[in-house]
C-alpha cells in the first residue's frame, strides 16, 4: 500500500511551522470555508467524513461533537489532549514540532462546530520544544486575526490557552487531564456524566486528541467523500503512524488505515542486521503485543480488534529477538505502578503486586506458582477500575504468557539478562557489562 | 526565599487566562520551580495566596506530579527514558554512565550539586531512543559516550544543541517556559529530524501521495 502524506506532506519545509509557511500551501483555507458554513454542518461533514479519535479509543469524533448539547446556555470547550505519554506513542509530539498551525487551525474549526469560545491545549511539561511550538503557532494565527474577537469578523470568538502539564501519564486519560487542567491532583472521574455533558467546569466539552484535530483542516477543506477514500469502512482516513524499535530505519510514516505492518516494516527498511521480529505492538504498551504471524493483518480498528489487540495509537514497536519479554513486561508494569494515580484500590495495588512477582522472575526467582497468579491478578484489576489505566495495565503479561510462556518457566532460575544478553539488544556497539 | 511581587504579579496573570483562576496553578509551580529551583514553602505559599486556597490543597497537588521537586534540582536536569523500548534498546546503559559520571541515582542531585539525574518514563520519542533530556529539552540517539559527553560540555559551560529543539538553557529557564510558553525560541535550532521525515522522502522518491478531491466531492467543497 502506498504512503499518503497528509498531515506530514510539507514537513520538508523548513518555515512549515510559521504562519506564513502553513498559509504558502493553503492553510487557514478551511477556517476561511468553515466559518461560511452553519456550525452544524461542520459536524455533518466529520461525521460523514467516519473520522475516528486517533488517540486510542478510535471513538467517531463527529459523534463526540454531536453529543454536546446546543442552546443549553452554559459555556462550552474544546480541549486538545496533547498528554502524548503513552509508551510507544511518537506521534503527536512530531505533529506539534512538525505542522503547529495544523492543529491550531483544527482547533479553531473545531471550536465554531461546537460553539466554544475558549480551547485549551494540554500539552505535556516534559516536552517544552512542543510548548512553546504550538504557543507560536496560536500566538501568530492571534495575530493574524484567526484567534480573538470576532474572528474574519464573523461573531465567532475564541480564545486559546496552550497549558503546560507537569509529568502524570494519568492526565492522557480525558477526565484526569480535565481535573489536572482545573488545578487539581490529575485523578479520573466517574463516568457518566460524560464530558460532553459535564466536562471542564462541569460544562460541556469535547476532548481530541492532537492528530484527530490536525486531520479536521484537510476534512473541511477537502471533504468527507475525500477522506474516505482512504481505509477501509469502520476506519476511514489516514494515519501518522510511528515505527520504532529494532528496524533499520524507525521513523514517522503516514499511510491509509489498513496498510499492514508488513508494508510498514519494509517501509522502515525491514529489522535490524537481518534479525528475526520477535514481538510487536500496534499501538502503545497499552495494547496486547501480536508476532510474525499477525503481520499481514490491516491496521484498522477492525481487524486488530479481531486479533485480540487495538490499533491504539499507531505507533508500532517492533523488538527482535534478542529481547526478552520477561524484562520488557517487568518493565511496562513498573510504568504502570508508578503511574497509577492511586485513586482506585485494584489499580494500586494490583500493579504493586504484579511488579512484585515480576521482578523476582526478570531476576531469575520467579515462583512457578506466580505465571498463573499474575494473569489471575490481571483479571482483577481489567474492568474494576475507574479508567482505563487498569485495563492497560493488565494487558501487556496476559499476551506475553500466550507467546512466550516457556520463557516465565525459565525465569523461574534464569535471570531475563543471562536468557538474553541485554547488550545484544542495545542500538549501539561497543557497551559493556 | 520570599516570593517577589513581580512573580506574585506574573502569578495573577497566569491566573488571570483561565475562566477559573485555580486552572493556573500548574504553571504557577512550574514559575514557582523556575525561581526558587524547587517547590518551596514560600512558592507553595505564595500560590495559595494568589489563587485564595489552602497551602495543603497547593501541596497536595505539587506532590502529585512528578516533574515538581522537592528539593533543588541544580542547573541542569538530565533524564533518561527507561521505559522498556529506550531502556532495552540502550538507556539502561546510558544511565548506567550517567549515574556513574554524576556521581549519583535515580532522582538525586550529583555530587557537584549542578545536575539533577531522573530516570523518566516515555517521552513520546521512541523512534529516536534511546533518548535522554537536557532541562527537558530532547537529546535524540543517546549512546553512554554521547551522553557523558554532553554533560561533560555542560560542566565546562559550552553551548550544547538540542537534538530537536534550541540550545540547552537551564532548569529555570525550561521552568518558565512552561509557565509562559512564548519564550520567543520557537525559531531555534531545528525541530524535524530526518526520523521524522521518513516516510515522506520515500514518498516523493517513489512519487507516493494521498489521492486528490474525488470530482463529485470537489463540487460541495469549492462553493463553501
Amino acid at each position: 500500500m502506498t504512503l499518503t502524506p497528509v498531515i506530514t506532506e510539507h514537513w520538508d519545509s523548513p518555515d512549515l511551522y510559521t504562519l506564513e509557511g502553513y498559509r504558502k500551501f493553503g492553510g487557514y483555507g478551511a477556517l476561511v470555508s468553515a466559518l461560511k458554513q452553519d456550525p452544524d454542518s461542520i459536524i455533518q461533514v466529520v461525521k460523514d467524513s467516519g473520522l475516528r479519535g486517533r488517540g486510542g479509543a478510535g471513538f467517531p469524533t463527529g459523534m463526540k461533537w454531536g453529543f454536546v448539547p446546543q442552546n443549553d446556555g452554559k459555556p462550552h470547550y474544546l480541549v486538545v489532549n496533547a498528554d502524548e505519554s503513552e509508551p510507544g506513542a511518537c506521534k503527536d509530539i512530531p505533529i506539534m514540532m512538525a505542522n503547529p498551525h495544523a492543529l491550531v487551525e483544527g482547533v479553531i474549526i473545531a471550536s465554531y462546530a461546537i460553539r466554544a469560545s475558549h480551547a485549551f491545549i494540554y500539552i505535556r511539561g516534559e516536552v517544552p520544544n512542543a510548548v512553546r511550538k504550538v504557543a507560536n503557532a496560536v500566538e501568530q494565527a492571534r495575530a493574524a486575526g484567526f484567534v480573538g474577537n470576532n474572528i474574519l469578523g464573523t461573531d465567532f470568538s475564541l480564545d486559546i490557552v496552550v497549558h503546560a502539564g507537569a509529568g502524570a501519564y494519568i492526565c492522557g486519560e480525558e477526565t484526569a487531564l480535565l481535573d489536572s487542567l482545573e488545578g487539581y491532583r490529575g485523578q479520573p472521574r466517574l463516568k457518566p456524566p460524560f464530558p460532553a455533558v459535564a466536562g471542564l467546569y462541569a460544562s460541556p466539552t469535547v476532548i481530541n486528541n492532537v492528530e484527530t484535530i490536525a486531520n479536521i483542516p484537510y476534512i473541511i477543506e477537502r471533504g468527507a467523500a475525500w477522506l474516505r477514500q482512504f481505509g477501509t469502512e469502520k476506519s476511514p482516513g489516514f494515519k501518522v503512524f510511528a515505527v520504532s524499535g529494532h528496524v533499520n530505519r524507525p521513523g514517522i510514516f503516514e499511510a491509509p488505515l489498513g496498510i499492514t505492518m508488513r508494508e510498514l516494516l519494509d517501509y522502515a527498511g525491514g529489522m535490524r542486521d537481518g534479525r528475526k521480529l520477535k514481538f510487536w505492538i500496534p499501538g502503545g504498551s497499552s495494547v496486547p503485543m501480536l508476532v510474525e504471524e499477525h503481520l499481514d493483518l490491516p491496521l484498522t480498528y477492525e481487524d486488530m480488534a479481531g486479533a485480540g489487540t487495538m490499533l491504539g495509537t499507531g505507533t508500532p514497536m517492533v523488538f527482535d529477538e534478542t529481547v526478552s519479554v520477561v524484562k520488557a513486561v517487568t518493565r511496562w508494569l513498573e510504568f504502570y505502578k508508578h503511574e497509577s494515580c492511586g485513586k482506585c484500590t485494584p489499580c494500586r495495588e494490583g500493579t504493586y503486586w504484579i511488579t512484585g512477582m515480576l521482578e523476582r522472575f526478570e531476576h531469575g526467582h520467579g515462583h512457578e506458582a506466580d505465571v498463573e497468579k499474575i494473569a489471575h491478578v490481571c483479571t482483577q484489576i481489567a474492568g474494576r477500575s475507574f479508567c482505563a489505566l487498569g485495563d492497560a495495565a493488565a494487558t501487556p503479561y496476559p499476551a506475553a504468557l500466550k507467546y512466550f510462556r516457556d520463557e516465565f518457566l525459565a525465569a523461574t532460575h534464569t535471570s531475563a539478562d543471562e536468557q538474553f544478553d541485554p547488550i545484544a539488544s542495545y542500538l549501539f556497539a561497543g557497551a559493556t557489562r | 526565599m520570599a516570593i517577589s511581587e513581580a512573580v506574585r504579579e506574573e502569578m495573577r496573570q497566569l491566573a488571570a487566562l483561565y475562566p477559573q483562576s485555580r486552572s493556573a496553578l500548574l504553571p504557577m509551580l512550574h514559575l514557582v520551580q523556575s525561581e526558587e529551583g524547587d517547590v518551596t514553602i514560600d512558592g507553595i505559599n505564595a500560590c495559595a495566596d494568589v489563587l485564595g486556597i489552602t497551602s495543603a490543597e497547593v501541596t497536595a497537588v505539587s506532590t502529585f506530579y512528578t516533574m515538581y521537586k522537592r528539593q533543588k534540582v541544580g542547573q541542569h536536569h538530565i533524564g533518561v527514558c527507561i521505559n522498556t523500548l529506550c531502556g532495552l534498546l540502550g538507556g539502561d546503559a546510558v544511565y548506567a554512565a550517567l549515574a556513574e559520571r554524576l556521581g549519583t541515582t535515580h532522582d538525586s542531585p550529583s555530587e557537584d550539586s549542578n545536575f539533577w539525574l531522573e530516570r523518566i518514563e516515555c517521552q513520546a520519542a521512541c523512534t529516536h531512543a534511546p533518548v535522554m533530556t537536557v532541562d527537558w529539552e530532547f537529546m535524540d540517539d543517546m549512546t553512554p559516550a554521547s551522553a557523558v559527553d554532553v554533560i561533560d560540555r555542560l560542566a565546562r559551560g559550552e553551548v550544547v544543541q538540542s537534538t530537536r529543539g534550541p540550545a540547552i538553557r537551564d532548569f529555570a529557564a525550561t521552568g518558565r517556559t512552561l509557565a509562559f510558553p512564548n519564550d520567543g525560541l520557537a525559531d531555534e535550532g531545528v525541530s524535524v529530524d530526518e526520523k521524522m521525515l521518513a516516510g515522506l522522502r520515500i514518498a516523493k522518491e517513489r512519487g507516493m501521495s494521498a489521492p486528490p478531491i474525488p470530482a463529485s466531492a470537489a463540487a460541495d467543497t469549492t462553493e463553501g
